[in-house]
């Protein structure tokens, strides 16, 4: 039954990421897609996750721990750089 | 393991499923760039966190392992959700500025 | 004297159970090295924290984080709702201006974050002086309501764990 219910999650989850990869392409603004992309890691921290159940290891948890952070501080000073015009003053 | 923690598992698995679609179709569907803040914030937020809980009680019931380091992704999300969304629509707001100006 | 060793105690326990939780195990061993970890970083960056929150009464913060997370599940069920059922643009999308009587920087913080995760707000800016939030809402019919709702359910929560 666990076996279903990750497959339909994580054909959930493709479709939720083809959603974001749209408003990836047609924007219209730089904080949409900016967006999209901070929405499309949290999506893929949830596919990592779903493999790791399918195969029973539980090895990649780092992996999406360093996805949350590294999608984290790139937003940031992402949204800095929108807002400043440079990153590091 | 038994029936009814197969079943809670897959409950969680598909709530958070459904919750990550809601955000997603969120962000494609609604109109205005800070309407499209509220999907994502809110509802992929949670979502993520029904599918960890549920990896964690499938490591716990299933193999028997006591494993609560997932419990460090839900936290670090839920506290950073509010901080990007907050200076994605700050950006948003100084962009629109500018381009009035 | 414990207060040159631990300038922040409530951070250093909250790093002892980062660590614990990162190293995935309960063991004596990962407990001292907790411990080692947290006191040393918590002296290290000391320095750019010179003030210490004071959080008081944690019955009242668990009661807070209750509410709070009460709040999250409603408030995605009903931007589940909003983005299925409903024609984006009938939205009743709008700027609402919650006047501020916290006063401290943490309680501010807490009571933005907490707008963020709650049903159909988002906080998007604090005035120079900090005596207001500007918040947008998704679909709001009353906003007076709105404003009175924020206020009472978790100002005044705030309020009393973050004097």
């Amino acid at each position: 039954m666990i076996a279903y219910a990750i497959a339909v999650t994580a054909a959930a989850i493709s479709l939720s990421i083809v959603l974001n990869l749209w408003r990836l392409l047609i924007g219209p603004t730089s904080t949409d897609r900016l967006l999209a992309l901070d929405t499309m890691v949290i999506n893929s921290i949830a596919l990592i996750v779903l493999f790791g159940m399918s195969y029973a290891t539980f090895i990649y948890f780092e992996a999406a721990l360093l996805f949350a952070m590294v999608a984290f501080v790139a937003t940031i000073s992402f949204c800095k750089y929108l807002l400043r015009g440079n990153v590091i003053e | 393991m038994s029936v009814f923690s197969e079943l809670l598992i897959s409950a969680l698995l598909l709530i958070g499923a459904a919750f990550m679609l809601v955000g997603s179709l969120g962000l494609a569907r609604l109109a205005d760039p800070l309407q499209r803040l509220h999907g994502p914030t809110k509802a992929t937020t949670l979502g993520i966190s029904a599918i960890l809980v549920a990896s964690m009680l499938y490591q716990y019931l299933g193999h028997g392992k006591l494993s609560f380091h997932e419990f460090l992704i839900v936290f670090f999300l839920f506290i950073t959700a509010p901080i990007s969304a907050h200076l994605l629509a700050k950006a948003y707001l100084h962009i629109r500025r500018v381009e009035r100006d | 004297m414990i207060e040159r060793i631990l300038p922040h105690p409530v951070l250093a326990a909250v790093l002892v159970v980062v660590w614990i939780m990162l190293v995935n195990a309960l063991t004596p061993g990962s407990v001292v090295m907790g411990i080692i970890v947290a006191t040393v970083v918590s002296k290290l960056t000391s320095i750019y924290w010179p003030e210490r929150a004071k959080i008081g009464r944690p019955l009242l913060v668990a009661e807070y984080l209750g509410v709070v997370l009460y709040d999250i599940v409603v408030s995605s069920l009903q931007v589940a709702y909003l983005v299925l059922f409903r024609n984006p643009h009938t939205l009743r999308s709008q700027f609402i201006t919650v006047p501020l009587d916290a006063r401290t920087p943490e309680a501010i913080v807490a009571l933005a974050g907490t707008i963020t995760l709650t049903p159909g707000t988002l906080s998007v800016d604090v005035s120079e002086d900090m005596r207001s939030l500007s918040v947008h809402c998704l679909d709001v019919a009353d906003p007076a309501a709105a404003i009175g709702d924020i206020k009472q359910r978790y100002e005044q929560r705030l309020m009393r764990i973050l004097t």
